[in-house]
C-alpha cells in the first residue's frame, strides 16, 4: 500500500480528470500524458489492472499475445500480434505482456496480464489517486466546469474521461427468480460443483467459459438462451463465443451429455437446496422444466454511471452503455467522454455488421489513444507535427498501413489512417482517426484507408476519397496471405487515386 | 441507469410493432437477443448512400429522413423499417437515411437477413404486405 502513502492528486482544479485505473484509464493517461496535457487519474483500487484483478474467473484470457512472431517485438507492427499489451511511447514500453509469459499457452493467464499492466504503469511512471470513489458529478455552469465529487473531495475540470469499464453485474430483471439465482462473478471454485447439475443462463463468452471450466467437474451442464450462439469461427467476430471455450458445444452436438438451448427462460424457482428453470424453446418450440442443483446467470456486465446521474448522459442497450460521438463523447453531455471497455457504445460504422474490438484491450488502446490526442488538440490547442508526405510515397504509405498498421487490423472498419491534400497541393499525415468522423464529417479534400471483413469473411482493405466535400468509398482486393502491399493493390490503388493525386 | 430503458421493453415494442404481430413471446424474446439496438444522435446517418455492408433497421422511437441526393424524399418513424433492399438487392444504398431526431433502432446485420426471414415466414410476409403498401402510394404518387 505504499501508493497510498503518497497520493497524488489532491482534491481540486485539473484539466482533464480520468476516473479508473484498468487499462482504457492507463492507457488514456499514458497518451495524455505523452502530449503534455495536465491531468489527475484517480482509482477506487489500489492497484492498476481494473477487471484483470478478478476476472476472467478460469484464469486465462481470450486475447492472445504470440510471443514469437513475424514482427520484432516492441515494434508498432508487433502490436498486430500482441492484443495485450498497452501502447508506449517507447520501445521499453511496448509489449510488456509477452516478457511475462511462460510458453504453455498463448493466450496470457490472468495473472500474467495483471503483471504486463502493473509493469507498464510503473515503467510509464503512471501516478494514480488510489483508494478515491468516485460518488457524484455536477457541473458548475458559471464556470463552464464539471464537478467530480469524491470519497476525498471535489475535482473541478473542463474534460471528464470516464474509464470505469462494463464491471456492474447485469441481470434481466423480467425473469421472475432470477434475483436468487448468483451472476457469473458469484461462480465459486470448479471443485465445488463436483457431480452437480448446473444450468448456466446465456451463451455467450462467460457462459461458454463457465461450462468450459465445469465440464471435468458438473455431473450435467445445460447452456440456455433464446438464440442460438453465435460462434467466432463462423462469424468472423471477436464478439461471438471464442473458439477456445467451445468443448461444451462440441460435447453437445456430438451427444455428449452437455446441453446448449435455444429457449427463453421463463422463470427460475428454488426447490429446496436447487433450482427448477422454466423455460420455452425457440429455434423448436416445446416447454421445459429443468430441476438443477445450481443456477448462474452470465448474463453480462453493464457500465456503473450512478455517478454520471445528475447529468442527464443518454444510455441504451437496457442502460449499460452511454451513446457515445466518433470520439467517446456523450451525446447529450459535451465534455464528458468514455475510454476502455465503455467505448464499444461508440458503435462506428459496422459494416457487415462487424462490431469494433473497443470492448477489449487490442482494441480500446487505440481509442484511448485517439481520443488523448481529440482532446489535447481541441481543448487545449496542442497538435502533434503533421509530417508532410511527398506525392510519391502517399500510395506506397496507404498500403504499408493497410499491410501491417495494428489499428487498421484490430479496429476494422473503425479506426482509419488519413492524409489531407492542402490548397497549396502538399500532403500532410493526419495519422489513426475515427473511420465514421472522416465520412460523416465536412473536411478538406482527403484519403483515408481501413481495412474491413465483408460478409464472406475476406478481409481487404478499404479506401474512402473525399473530395469537393463528398466521400467515395473504393474497396481493394483480398488476398489470401493477407499481403496488401504488392504490385496488384498498388495498381488498384492508383487508379482510385490518379484524379486525388497532384 | 439515466434514460436507460428497462430490459423487457425491447420485446415489449417488438410485441406493438405489425412486423412481428403473428410472433409469440417466445420468438419475440429470440427477435430480441437476435438484433442489437443502435442509437443515432439527431443529424447522425445511419445508412450511407454508396456505401457497403450496411445492414436491416427497424425504427423503435425516433424519427429519420430518407435523403438521396442531399435532397429529402420520405419520413421514417417507430416500427417503419429500412436498407432491406440494398440486402436484398446487394448493392449499395441509393439513400442516405439520417436521424432527425433521436432515434433507436434494432439492427440485423445484411448477411443474416436472408436466414431471419426464412426462419421466421410470418415476419416475411408482413416485409412484403408493406412493401406492397409502399409500391401501391408510389404508384398513386406518379398517375
Amino acid at each position: 500500500m505504499a501508493e497510498l502513502a503518497s497520493r497524488p492528486f489532491e482534491p481540486g482544479r485539473y484539466p482533464v480528470v480520468v476516473i479508473g485505473s484498468g487499462p482504457g484509464g492507463v492507457q488514456t493517461s499514458a497518451s495524455l500524458r505523452a502530449l503534455g496535457i495536465r491531468h489527475a487519474l484517480l482509482s477506487s483500487d489500489d492497484v492498476p489492472g481494473g477487471m484483470f484483478r478478478r476476472f476472467p474467473l478460469f484464469q486465462r484470457l481470450i486475447t492472445w499475445t504470440k510471443p514469437f512472431a513475424p514482427a520484432e517485438r516492441r515494434t508498432r507492427p508487433y502490436e498486430w500480434y500482441d492484443w495485450n499489451s498497452l501502447l508506449g511511447r517507447v520501445p521499453s514500453e511496448q509489449s510488456l505482456v509477452a516478457g511475462f509469459m511462460d510458453g504453455t499457452s498463448y493466450f496470457p493467464s490472468r495473472p500474467e496480464m495483471e503483471q504486463g499492466l502493473a509493469a507498464f504503469a510503473s515503467c510509464c511512471d503512471i501516478r494514480v489517486r488510489y483508494g478515491c470513489t468516485w460518488e457524484g458529478t455536477r457541473r458548475d455552469e458559471e464556470a463552464d466546469r464539471f464537478v467530480v465529487e469524491t470519497s476525498d473531495g471535489d475535482y473541478a475540470c473542463t474534460a471528464l474521461v470516464v474509464a470505469v469499464g462494463m464491471t456492474e453485474p447485469w441481470k434481466p430483471s423480467n425473469i421472475p427468480g432470477i434475483e436468487d439465482v448468483p451472476h457469473y462473478v458469484d461462480t465459486r471454485g470448479a471443485r465445488t460443483y463436483a457431480d452437480r447439475r448446473v444450468f448456466v443462463i446465456g451463451k455467450r463468452n462467460s457462459g461458454f467459459e463457465i461450462a468450459d471450466g465445469l465440464l471435468p467437474w458438473a455431473r450435467q451442464l445445460i447452456l440456455g438462451s433464446p438464440r442460438p450462439a453465435k460462434i467466432s469461427v463462423l462469424t468472423h467476430s471477436t464478439a461471438a463465443a471464442r473458439a477456445r471455450y467451445l468443448q461444451p458445444y462440441e460435447d453437445h452436438v456430438l451427444g455428449g451429455g452437455t446441453f446448449v438451448l435455444d429457449a427463453a427462460i421463463e422463470r427460475v424457482e428454488r426447490t429446496g437446496e436447487g433450482f427448477r428453470v422454466h423455460a420455452s424453446g425457440t429455434s423448436r418450440p416445446g416447454a421445459y422444466a429443468f430441476d438443477v442443483d445450481d443456477v448462474v446467470a452470465a448474463t453480462g456486465f453493464g457500465t456503473p454511471l450512478a455517478p454520471l446521474e445528475a447529468l442527464g448522459v443518454k444510455t441504451f442497450y437496457q442502460g449499460r452503455l452511454p451513446a457515445q460521438t466518433p470520439h467517446w463523447e456523450s451525446t447529450t453531455v459535451p465534455g464528458v467522454f468514455f475510454a476502455g471497455s465503455i467505448t464499444q457504445g461508440s458503435v462506428g460504422l459496422k459494416k457487415y455488421g462487424m462490431p469494433s474490438s473497443s470492448a477489449a484491450v487490442h482494441g480500446f488502446r487505440y481509442n484511448g489513444r485517439v481520443l488523448a490526442e481529440h482532446l489535447a488538440a481541441t481543448r487545449f490547442g496542442v497538435r502533434p507535427t503533421r509530417r508532410t508526405v511527398e506525392p510519391s510515397e502517399v500510395i506506397g504509405l496507404l498500403l504499408d498501413e493497410a499491410a501491417h498498421g495494428p489499428e487498421l487490423w484490430h479496429q476494422q472498419s473503425y479506426l482509419a489512417r488519413q492524409l489531407t491534400r492542402g490548397s497549396d497541393g502538399s500532403i500532410a499525415d493526419d495519422g489513426i482517426v475515427p473511420l465514421q468522423q472522416f465520412v460523416d464529417q465536412a473536411g478538406p479534400d482527403s484519403v483515408a484507408i481501413a481495412v474491413e471483413t465483408d460478409a464472406e469473411g475476406d478481409i481487404h482493405p478499404a479506401v474512402y476519397l473525399r473530395t469537393g466535400g463528398s466521400v467515395e468509398e473504393h474497396l481493394l482486393a483480398g488476398d489470401p496471405l493477407l499481403r496488401f502491399d504488392g504490385e496488384e493493390h498498388r495498381a488498384q490503388l492508383e487508379s482510385i487515386m490518379k484524379e486525388w493525386l497532384p | 441507469m439515466p434514460n436507460g430503458q428497462s430490459d423487457s421493453d425491447v420485446v415489449d415494442v417488438l410485441a406493438q410493432l405489425s412486423l412481428f404481430s403473428d410472433l409469440s413471446r417466445p420468438q419475440l424474446e429470440a427477435v430480441a437477443h437476435t438484433f442489437e439496438e443502435e442509437v443515432f444522435a439527431e443529424g447522425q446517418r445511419v445508412i450511407r448512400q454508396g456505401f457497403g455492408g450496411t445492414g436491416f433497421f427497424i425504427i423503435m422511437d425516433g424519427e429519420a429522413a430518407v435523403r438521396v441526393n442531399g435532397e429529402d424524399a420520405a419520413t421514417l418513424t417507430r416500427g417503419d423499417f429500412f436498407g432491406e433492399v440494398s440486402v436484398l438487392l446487394g448493392e449499395p444504398p441509393i439513400a442516405d437515411i439520417v436521424a432527425t431526431r433521436p432515434l433507436r433502432c434494432l439492427v440485423l446485420a445484411g448477411g443474416d437477413l436472408e436466414g431471419f426471414l426464412v426462419e421466421y415466414p410470418r415476419v416475411l410476409y408482413r416485409m412484403v404486405q408493406a412493401q406492397a403498401r409502399r409500391l401501391r402510394s408510389a404508384m398513386q404518387w406518379r398517375s
